[in-house]
Formats: structure tokens, C-alpha cells, sequence
């Protein structure tokens, strides 16, 4: 298994050089997700609270198009129980094109698409936005430090700070410490074209303040927790297969070394003869 | 079917003399699997192997995915995500084809080193390696299409780009672009004439890869020692040879299932990570990405392209000489051709009568460096075209034409070859002595 890992290693970071860069300093925090590793997985009740949170705050601007009711319920996710699921997708209108008009939504339908004009959908915004490969685009810290795309979507919502005071006071935007392809204030730009200060202005107003929900199992609704629960819906919501992926992985992985040995041994004893070994 | 002398295939029974005069297949299928291969083949010598299966896996997971996707501007996109959500076992389809793009690229360019290091190109194998280089240009056609059919960001704009090459042709450019594309964007029409040419183009691989080793078993294998088979009497061949079943077929399933489970490990655990994020975004033509990037099979000759700009002298040269018909833009496209045409005439460009670079004692630095510069322009064609990186894109750029243009043809002249064993069978032995020379020697040691 090591040896594999390594051989891994070896090969990706040889392959890896065809990431973007970003354009400035931004700072995208390494948490410490349950599903990150081979051997990482989601961490259910976390999904629930993530879910929990995307319905009462994320949900009022974006959308969450690719995602089916049905999966919530699904094994290696939120898995909320089928009555909850059901009674969930109730809360949602569809547009239903055969009656032409507004109808409740059945776990078989999807999230309703974006509802506000400027709000992207969320469905794969964990995997779109896992380019942030440092250092000189090598995609080395995704690789060693498993970040990704969840580190970022839970950086900037709590990378939300008081705008810095080389800025003007009317600049378009919000500023975001970890938002990094947003507007820059000419202001904050030195003699030598270097940023003054790190990420820059979002589009998005603050949406988590801490406190902006309530969890049943009683779990910490600081500012931190929320933004890590939610990307970490938001990465499941991206990848809804991720546990099935890895399981299939682990067993390929297994197998085929399995089978590398037992050839190993024949090509070893096969040979033998010609090779003046026997 | 080969010039090195074996035992052909008779048949035995009434059925099967049956069968040979009116179809010889089991004596073609028996010739094939008992071509006599060089003993002293090593691990480079399994790359084939690997691209062989490779297009097996992609044909049978791109069929499987075709059933589910649909080639439309609004549903492509969706239907991708419906194979990744609620196909069964989708997703890991997907992630086997996405990946085995890569891997076909891994193996195609240690295949392609390996032949320029032992000379594999040389007379009497250049309808091989010419055969080869046209399966790489049609290897880098397909991934290319095959990278646009899930029409997601870097899809679309990566076309634009890409088609806008050959725009860069003077006089005729424009129309040849709208002719690929069959409007005059990006749109439904190349969405479409893409989804059915790389649908097409892996049978024409698959065809080709036929002829390939017809080629190659017409000639012989070459070997890391360069010198041919001895084929003055069965005898003596088998002296050099051992039959491609089992001893080739065992030894390449071994390595085969070696890199399959470095493989599975990329898919099973970090199926994104050679992928760009963007693609993850519908394809939007109002909001073109930042960086528009080539996936990284494509780097080296994308560094090549990008590096010959307006204001490098040879460009500017040729822009006066030719009346300014090839500007900075053609000239790059035409040195990205340029670059993998110099490849593809190794085989003349090459003037040393040694074959392997095993006994080429300064061919085998050039070598060297020419894959670290591979690798260079693999890293620097990712990069932004400012600052030190349009420096290092030139030099690189230059080092591979000198390499095959000043180099090949140079040293052939110049360097004085080491000693090359007289057979196969010598360098075999000479690893794996036989053990009366073994005792031999373990005596006189005593």
C-alpha cells in the first residue's frame, strides 16, 4: 500500500503542472475535513448541519440545480432518514412543464435552479473551485495537504474583514481576505504593482455572521463551524459518489497488487531457466 | 510474418487443415503470439503493452458514457452530471476515461523516449515510428474533442483557442477555422462534428495500432543493445529470442498490473487532481476563464507555440523575408507542428551508424537533457507569458529543435561509439551468466 502511495506521489507530481494560478495573495485556510485521504470520509451528522445551514441561509440566493431530493437520502451522505427526505423536498416548489405551473417537489425532482441572478449555482462549487495549486502551480499543497475546493468555499465565508484603510470608502464589493480573482482598489496596489493587502472585493455581502442557525444536536454555530459545515455539504453536493469511490479504489488498489505479486512470482519463475537461475 | 526464422504454425487435425486452406487465422493469430523477441528487452520495452490496453479502456468506458451523454449546447453539461450522479457506476466510468486519457499520454511519451534513446526509429523501423507519430497526432486530436464534449468552461474556451490556431493561417486561416467548426464560433455544429469525430478517431487509432505492430513484427523488435537478431539459421535466432508467449505476454501483464494500480489509486482517490477546476463550470462564452490552460499532455508543444513571440529576431527574420505573410501567431502554430515534425524525421536526421544510446557516450547527455527539457516546457507552458517564463519557454523551445535539427544529424560525425556486444544472446549472458561460466568464475575468484 505504501509502496503504491509513493509510486503515486511520484507520478502525480511529475504530471502535475497544468493548474491556474492565482491571481493574488489570498489566504485559503488548510482545515481539517473528515473526508480528506484515501482513507477520509463524510462526516454524516456534519452534512446534516451543512444541509441545514444551505436551507435557511444559502438557499434564499443560490441554487442547487444538479442535486436530486432522492440523495439525501442516500448512503455516504447526509442519509436522512426517507420520511425526513420526503418531508424535506415538500418545503420546495418546482416548475413542472407538463401542467405548465408551480407544483410541491418530490424526492425525484431537483434543488430548484439559481433563483437570484448574480448567485452561481452551488452544485459543484467545491470541485470548480479547487484551483488554488500552490506552490508555482505544482498543485502540491492539494496533493500533500489534501486542500481543495471545500478549504476554499469555507475560507471565504469566513474571510469576510473590515475593509482595509488604503481603500476608498465606496469601492464596489466586499473585502475578503481569501477571495483572490474579485475588484482591487488602486489604492491598495504599491509602487511595484504588489497587492497591500491579501484577497480582495466580493460580490457576495457577508452571509454567515455566527448564530445564524440553530442545531438540533447542539453544535457550536461560531462563525468557523458554520462556513466548515457548509462547504463540507457543498463538497458532497460536488461529489455525491465520493465513498463509493474510494471503497472501489481501495479494493482496485488491492487487488491489483494482488494480482502484481502472483505475476511478479510467474514472470520470476518463468524465466528462471533462461536466466541461468534455476 | 517476421524475418527472424521460426517454427510457423502447422495445422494438425482435418479440421483445422480445414480451416488453413480456406482461412489462415490460427496460423496469423499463432505467428503473432510466438514472434520471436529479443531476451534482452527491458522494462521500457512494456509501454506498448500499456497503450494497447489503454485504448481498450477508453473504447469500452467511451461506449458506456456515449449511451448516456448528450451532444447539445444546454444538456451536455448535464448529462455529464447525470452519469456522475445517477448512472450506475458512472462516476467511476467517467473518472476511468477522464484518467485514461492521462495514462495514455504517461505511456505514449515513455514509449516514444524509450524509441528515441535506443534508436528504435532507425533504419530498418522508420514506417513504425512514422506510423507511431501519426497515432500521436491522432491520440492528441481525440483528447483534444473528447476534452470539449463535456462543454464546461475550459472546454469551450480551450476550442476557441485551439481552432483560432489555424486561423492564424494567412490567406485561407479563417475559413479553415469555420469549416472545423462548422460556424463562425464556438457553437452546437463543433459541440456536434466533435462528439462524432472522437467517437471515430480511437477506431482509426485501433486500426493503426494494427499496422504498427505489423511493422514492427515485419522488422524485429529492437533491444536496448541496438544490434539485430541474428537470423543466419533458426538456430542461432533462438539463441538471441525467446518466443512472445508466455515469456513477453507474463512479463508485461506483471508491469501492466503495476501501473493499473497506481492508476486505480489516482481514480479511487484523486480522480480531479490532473483535471482543470474550470471545466467544472457550464460553458459560459461571456466570461472567458483567467487562464486558459491545455490539460498537461499538451504543455510541452503549448510552451512551444507560445514561445516564439513578435519580438524574437528569428521570428522577426522570417516575418520580413516572407513580406510579413508569417507573423509571430503563425509562426508559433507552425513551429508547434514544427516540433513534432523534427520527431517524426529522426529517422534521417540521425546519422550514427550505432543504434541504442547505450554506446553513445555523449548522445546519451544530449538525451538527457532533451527529456529534462520535455519536462521544462511541460512546467512552463502552464505558466503565466510574463516576467523570467517567456525566457525559459525560448531556450527550451530552441533546444528542442537543436536537438533534432544540429544535434542528430552532429554528432553521428563527431562522437566516437563504445564497443557494442556481438549478439544479444553476449549482453543477455553477460547479466544472467550461464553457470558453467558462473562456476567458472566463482572458482577463479576462490
Amino acid at each position: 500500500m505504501f509502496r503504491t502511495l509513493t509510486l503515486t506521489a511520484a507520478t502525480a507530481l511529475a504530471l502535475t503542472t497544468g493548474q491556474a494560478i492565482a491571481e493574488g495573495e489570498s489566504h485559503v485556510h488548510d482545515y481539517d475535513f473528515s473526508f480528506e485521504g484515501p482513507f477520509g470520509s463524510y462526516d454524516q451528522m456534519q452534512l446534516q448541519r451543512g444541509l441545514q445551514i444551505y436551507t435557511e441561509v444559502c438557499s434564499s440566493c443560490h441554487g442547487l440545480e444538479f442535486v436530486a431530493f432522492r440523495t439525501l437520502h442516500d448512503e455516504g451522505g447526509p442519509a436522512l432518514p426517507e420520511d425526513q427526505m420526503r418531508a424535506y423536498a415538500e418545503f420546495y416548489e418546482v416548475y413542472d412543464p407538463e401542467i405548465d405551473d408551480y407544483r410541491l417537489a418530490t424526492p425525484a425532482d431537483k434543488f430548484p435552479a439559481v433563483t437570484s441572478a448574480n448567485a452561481p449555482d452551488l452544485s459543484l462549487m467545491a470541485k470548480s473551485r479547487a484551483g488554488f495549486h500552490g506552490p508555482l502551480g505544482s498543485g502540491i499543497n492539494q496533493f500533500v495537504k489534501g486542500m481543495g475546493g471545500a478549504e476554499y468555499i469555507a475560507s471565504i465565508l469566513a474571510g469576510y474583514e473590515e475593509a482595509p484603510d488604503c481603500a476608498p470608502e465606496d469601492f464596489d464589493g466586499y473585502y475578503n481576505v481569501a477571495f483572490a480573482s474579485g475588484g482591487f482598489p488602486e489604492e491598495c496596489v504599491d509602487d511595484h504593482g504588489h497587492n497591500m493587502v491579501p484577497g480582495s472585493w466580493i460580490g457576495m455581502a457577508q452571509p454567515l455572521w455566527g448564530d445564524d442557525v440553530e442545531f438540533a444536536d447542539g453544535h457550536s454555530t461560531d462563525i468557523e463551524h458554520e462556513a466548515q459545515d457548509v462547504a463540507a455539504f457543498l463538497m458532497w453536493t460536488a461529489e455525491p459518489k465520493m465513498m463509493a469511490r474510494k471503497q472501489a479504489g481501495l479494493a482496485g488498489v488491492i487487488l491489483l497488487i494482488m494480482l502484481s505479486v502472483l505475476l511478479y512470482l510467474t514472470n520470476k519463475r518463468l524465466w528462471a531457466p533462461h536466466k541461468h537461475k534455476d | 510474418m517476421s524475418g527472424i526464422p521460426h517454427d510457423h504454425y502447422e495445422p494438425k487435425t482435418g479440421i483445422e487443415k480445414w480451416l488453413h486452406t480456406r482461412l489462415p487465422i490460427v496460423g496469423l493469430v499463432y505467428d503473432t503470439l510466438m514472434l520471436p523477441t529479443p531476451k534482452n528487452l527491458n522494462w521500457m520495452w512494456i509501454w506498448g503493452i500499456v497503450l494497447a490496453f489503454t485504448l481498450v479502456l477508453q473504447i469500452a468506458t467511451g461506449i458506456v458514457l456515449v449511451m448516456h451523454y448528450t451532444p447539445h449546447v444546454d444538456l451536455a453539461f448535464a448529462s455529464v452530471e447525470h452519469i456522475m450522479r445517477d448512472v450506475n457506476g458512472g462516476h467511476m466510468i467517467r473518472y476511468f476515461h477522464a484518467n485514461g486519457a492521462s495514462l495514455f499520454f504517461v505511456a505514449v511519451y515513455l514509449h516514444m523516449f524509450r524509441g528515441l534513446y535506443y534508436g528504435s526509429y532507425k533504419a530498418p523501423r522508420e514506417v513504425t515510428w512514422i506510423i507511431g507519430m501519426l497515432m500521436y497526432l491522432m491520440m492528441m486530436g481525440t483528447a483534444f474533442m473528447g476534452y470539449v464534449l463535456p462543454w464546461g468552461q475550459m472546454s469551450f474556451h480551450g476550442t476557441a483557442v485551439i481552432t483560432g490556431l489555424f486561423g492564424a493561417i494567412p490567406f485561407i486561416g479563417e475559413s479553415i477555422q469555420t469549416w472545423l467548426l462548422g460556424a463562425s464560433a464556438v457553437g452546437q455544429p463543433a459541440l456536434n462534428r466533435f462528439f462524432s469525430l472522437h467517437y471515430l478517431l480511437p477506431f482509426v487509432l485501433l486500426g493503426l495500432t494494427i499496422v504498427h505492430v505489423w511493422a514492427f513484427h515485419t522488422t524485429g523488435n529492437n533491444n536496448p543493445t541496438g544490434v539485430e537478431v541474428r537470423r543466419t539459421s533458426k538456430e542461432d535466432a533462438a539463441k538471441d529470442t525467446l518466443p512472445f508467449w508466455p515469456y513477453f505476454v507474463i512479463k508485461d501483464l506483471f508491469a501492466l498490473a503495476v501501473v493499473l494500480a497506481v492508476f486505480m489509486a489516482i481514480v479511487g482517490f484523486m480522480p480531479n487532481y490532473l483535471g482543470h477546476p474550470d471545466n467544472y463550470v457550464p460553458a459560459n462564452p461571456l466570461a472567458t476563464p483567467s487562464h486558459i490552460v491545455p490539460e498537461w499532455y499538451f504543455l510541452p508543444f503549448y510552451a512551444i507555440l507560445r514561445a516564439f513571440t513578435a519580438d524574437v529576431w528569428i521570428v522577426q527574420l522570417v516575418n520580413f523575408v516572407s513580406f510579413g505573410i508569417i507573423d509571430a501567431k503563425f509562426f508559433g502554430v507552425l513551429a508547434m507542428f514544427g516540433a513534432i515534425a523534427v520527431m517524426a524525421l529522426a529517422p534521417w536526421l540521425d546519422t550514427s551508424s550505432v543504434r541504442s544510446g547505450r554506446y553513445r557516450p555523449m548522445f546519451k547527455w544530449w538525451f538527457a537533457l532533451l527529456a529534462f527539457d520535455f519536462m521544462v516546457l511541460m512546467w512552463v507552458g502552464a505558466m503565466p507569458t510574463d516576467g523570467i517564463y517567456p525566457y525559459i519557454s525560448l531556450i527550451a523551445a530552441t533546444y528542442w529543435f537543436g536537438y533534432f535539427l544540429v544535434l542528430l544529424p552532429l554528432l553521428g560525425v563527431i562522437e566516437k561509439p563504445l564497443p557494442q556486444p556481438a549478439t544479444i544472446e553476449d549482453d543477455f549472458n553477460a547479466h544472467y551468466a550461464p553457470k558453467a561460466e558462473a562456476d567458472a568464475s566463482a572458482k577463479s575468484a576462490e
